[in-house]
């Protein structure tokens, strides 16, 4: 069986398989989320509710827990996920400068996801690569290095790829 | 058989760089080569901590060091260095300031002035191959525990060597440790903190990445010394060769027995569990990381009972950071004695230091405790890029606070750290020059640590956000008079109403930065000006006619078609249009911009 929910379609069993590794004494839910989002790269509402059912604790236990800490995402992410990194090393080299061109570029803000999810935009407190800064990190991958000016060659050269 | 080994540092500053790939190359090459008499092995390892030359590599035994190699400077190495005896020049690291070129990794002064005992071992070891931790001397230590020491002795030990907790605060380790031996629970648990959240801070990480053995084997020593048989390692979610990395150390640690069941045959058994943070700066708080690890939210609680009374589960539990576990084989290995002879009487052993910010020699630096602020920046950084004037520097992470550039020879220790009000931390150290803005910087930290506030108690919540807006307001142009004097009565509430650390010193780099840099709040407020030209409501920027040739590069970079002009001849900039971007300045050959 599988559900539907926005644009990815998550398997029942896939969900059942992942929750029942966790049933144990002490259960580790931050352990378990991190493995759903992984599978599904953000937590689908409906993934949570058969957590929630099958460990036997509410809901509300598991939302609090993917809004708190912040490698969690209740929204589907993009197909390139931007990281820019805040660290302050970055920062004193012009960092959120970047941040603001990147963001002009996509026309989304920091958190959000392109309408026609190719693109996610993050801030990451620092990455600890700060000799290569100012940074992103495309998909996990580091660029680094950066001027504020190779931004815009950067995201032509992701939009073709997308294409 | 002559043997030779070039060492690549992998970590992830120079495997971004392409280390990798360089890696790989040399592999492949050397697969081919027959026609040579010398054993060669290439070796990917830790962080060698110069990350600003990167990818670096060392050609040993000779300590040939190489820098900004390039994936397909493959051939090249092999067919001079390897095959030939001879030094590429170009690969050469040039002394800044005397322009010479520099040979050997040692006589490099960034190395020169260093104590590497922690990092010491990274060029030696490739992190997934336990063999090479054991030919460094790895897990004697824990061999001589077993077969020398009961929990007392390490316990005495540890006191005497006067390690204290590397995370920042300082805290003796050895009474740490001591006072979970002594209580009567029977389980126990130990932890290592590698959440490092801290900006501008990757030594831990570099660690755990570059020699995981020597941090699982402080763990081990210290569970066999207080008597707990299960650990925790808690890492950041954003550092996942460190996790890789660590739990392949721990698979090889337990086919070799030093780990699981009945470790050496000594009858203590001790396991160790990965856990990945979950991306919050307040886990780096012990009780908001037990928390954490428990499956719950990470906020903090009143510390009234100690961990070690009841921490994990309830159990007495054991929480070091990465770079204290790390010191303890050393400790044992030779001597609590040794150990004091290094740094200063109260600060023993040295500090691991993320040098970051405008410096020439960024990268990660291991120096005897008490070594001095000037020397650190001078003599191992090189000084300040682009022969700028040092302003300041930020020490001890978000929660640290700035030392201006007229005290910067004063010792690093914990307590002239924290006089002059600082704070050792985690080992942060942000270097910045006169572009730097220090409301603005100090706005940065409020910031971070208003967004990273678990939200739990008010000083911090309210107090926080508080501090923001009038920061905000400052930078501006809209603050006011009694801005300042709002600003330290709100600080005063929060260091001492805060329910944990990070609340109570969230304010440090606001009342730092007005105790050092008052005059330039002051110009922010009365006279609407950001003498560093970074706040962007109180700039402008336009282009000086004489400089400008026309080159229409700074046309190009602007997003918002503000500048106009035609080729050779002084354009013009259109304030309206004009979003301060900085794209111009960037790109300008002839300093032409003015920022004001």
């Amino acid at each position: 069986m599988s559900i539907n929910t926005k644009n990815v379609s998550i398997k029942v069993e896939e969900v059942n398989k992942i929750t029942s590794k966790y049933m144990g004494e002490e259960p580790d839910y931050i352990a378990l989320l991190q493995e759903i989002q992984d599978k599904f790269r953000y937590l689908p509402k409906d993934a949570l509710k058969i957590c929630s059912e099958k460990l036997n604790i509410p809901l509300s236990r598991l939302y609090s827990l993917a809004t708190f800490y912040s490698c969690f995402s209740l929204t589907p992410k993009g197909k390139f996920e931007i990281h820019v990194c805040m660290g302050t090393a970055c920062h004193v080299r012009k960092a959120p400068k970047m941040l603001d061109k990147i963001s002009d570029h996509l026309h989304i803000k920091p958190g959000e996801t392109t309408k026609d999810q190719n693109f996610s935009l993050e801030t990451v407190n620092c990455v600890g690569a700060c000799a290569l800064g100012p940074l992103i990190t495309v998909n996990g991958k580091y660029r680094g290095n950066l001027t504020v000016n190779q931004v815009d060659s950067i995201l032509k050269e992701l939009e073709e790829q997308v294409e | 058989m002559k043997k030779k080994v070039i060492s690549i540092c992998c970590g992830t500053g120079c495997n971004a760089s392409g280390a990798g790939t360089l890696f790989s190359n040399l592999k492949k090459k050397l697969n081919n080569i027959k026609d040579i008499e010398t054993e060669i092995t290439v070796k990917n390892t830790g962080c060698h901590g110069f990350c600003e030359q990167g990818p670096v590599m060392v050609i040993k035994p000779d300590n040939i060091f190489y820098r900004q190699v390039r994936p397909e400077d493959a051939d090249t190495i092999i067919e001079k260095s390897i095959k030939r005896n001879e030094i590429i020049e170009e690969l050469l690291y040039e002394d800044p300031t005397t322009g010479k070129k520099i040979v050997k990794e040692e006589d490099i002064p960034f190395y020169q002035s260093q104590q590497r005992l922690l990092f010491g071992y990274n060029g030696d070891i490739n992190p997934r191959d336990i063999n090479d931790y054991i030919a460094t001397g790895g897990y004697e230590a824990l061999k001589k525990v077993f077969e020398n020491m009961n929990q007392e002795d390490v316990i005495k030990e540890v006191k005497d060597s006067k390690l204290r907790g590397r995370g920042g605060g300082g805290f003796p380790t050895g009474k740490k440790w001591e006072a979970a031996f002594l209580t009567e629970e029977q389980d126990k648990y130990i932890i290592c903190n590698a959440d490092e959240g801290d900006p501008g801070c990757f030594q831990d990480r570099s660690l755990i990445e570059g020699n995981p053995h020597l941090v699982l084997e402080g763990m081990i020593i210290g569970a066999y010394a207080v008597g707990a048989s299960k650990g925790y390692i808690y890492v950041r979610h954003e550092y996942p060769l460190a996790v890789n990395n660590f739990s392949h150390a721990l698979k090889q640690a337990r086919e070799y027995g030093y780990i699981g069941e009945n470790i050496l045959g000594s009858g203590f058994s001790f396991d160790v569990k990965i856990t990945r943070g979950g991306g919050a700066f307040v886990c780096g708080e012990s009780s908001a990381l037990v928390a954490s690890i428990e499956g719950k939210l990470g906020e903090p609680r009143d510390k009234y009972v100690r961990n070690t009374e009841q921490g994990l589960w309830g159990k007495p539990t054991v929480l070091n950071n990465v770079k204290t576990w790390a010191s303890v084989p050393f400790i044992i290995n030779q001597g609590a004695k040794w150990f004091t002879n290094i740094g200063t009487k109260d600060s023993t052993g040295t500090m691991v230091f993320s040098l970051t910010g405008k410096v020439n020699n960024t990268g990660l630096v291991e120096v005897p405790m008490g070594i001095s602020l000037q020397s650190l920046v001078f003599d191992i950084g090189g000084g300040i890029k682009g022969d700028k004037k040092l302003k300041a520097v930020q020490t001890g992470g978000p929660s640290g606070g700035c030392i201006p550039e007229n005290k910067i020879d004063i010792p690093l220790d914990y307590e002239k750290l924290t006089e002059i009000g600082s704070m050792m931390g985690s080992g942060g150290m942000i270097v910045m020059d006169e572009s730097t803005c220090m409301v603005d910087v100090s706005k940065y930290f409020l910031n971070f640590t208003q967004e990273e506030s678990c939200g739990k108690c008010i000083p911090c919540r309210e107090g926080g956000r508080q501090l923001v807006e009038i920061l905000n307001k400052i930078t501006q142009g809209e603050g006011k008079e009694g801005d300042l004097v709002l600003i330290k009565e709100v600080s005063k509430t929060m260091q001492r109403g805060a329910l944990c650390n990070l609340g109570r010193l969230a304010p440090n780099p606001v009342i730092t930065t007005l105790k050092y840099f008052k005059n330039e709040y002051l110009s922010h407020i009365y006279d609407k000006h950001c003498p560093a030209g970074v706040c962007k409501d109180l700039i402008s920027y336009s282009i000086i006619e004489e400089e400008c040739r026309g080159c229409q590069k700074c046309i190009k970079s602007c997003p918002v078609d503000a500048i106009s002009g035609v080729k050779k001849e002084p354009h013009s900039l259109d304030q309206e249009k004009c979003t301060k971007c900085g794209s111009c300045y960037e790109v300008c050959p002839f300093d032409a911009i003015l920022v004001k």
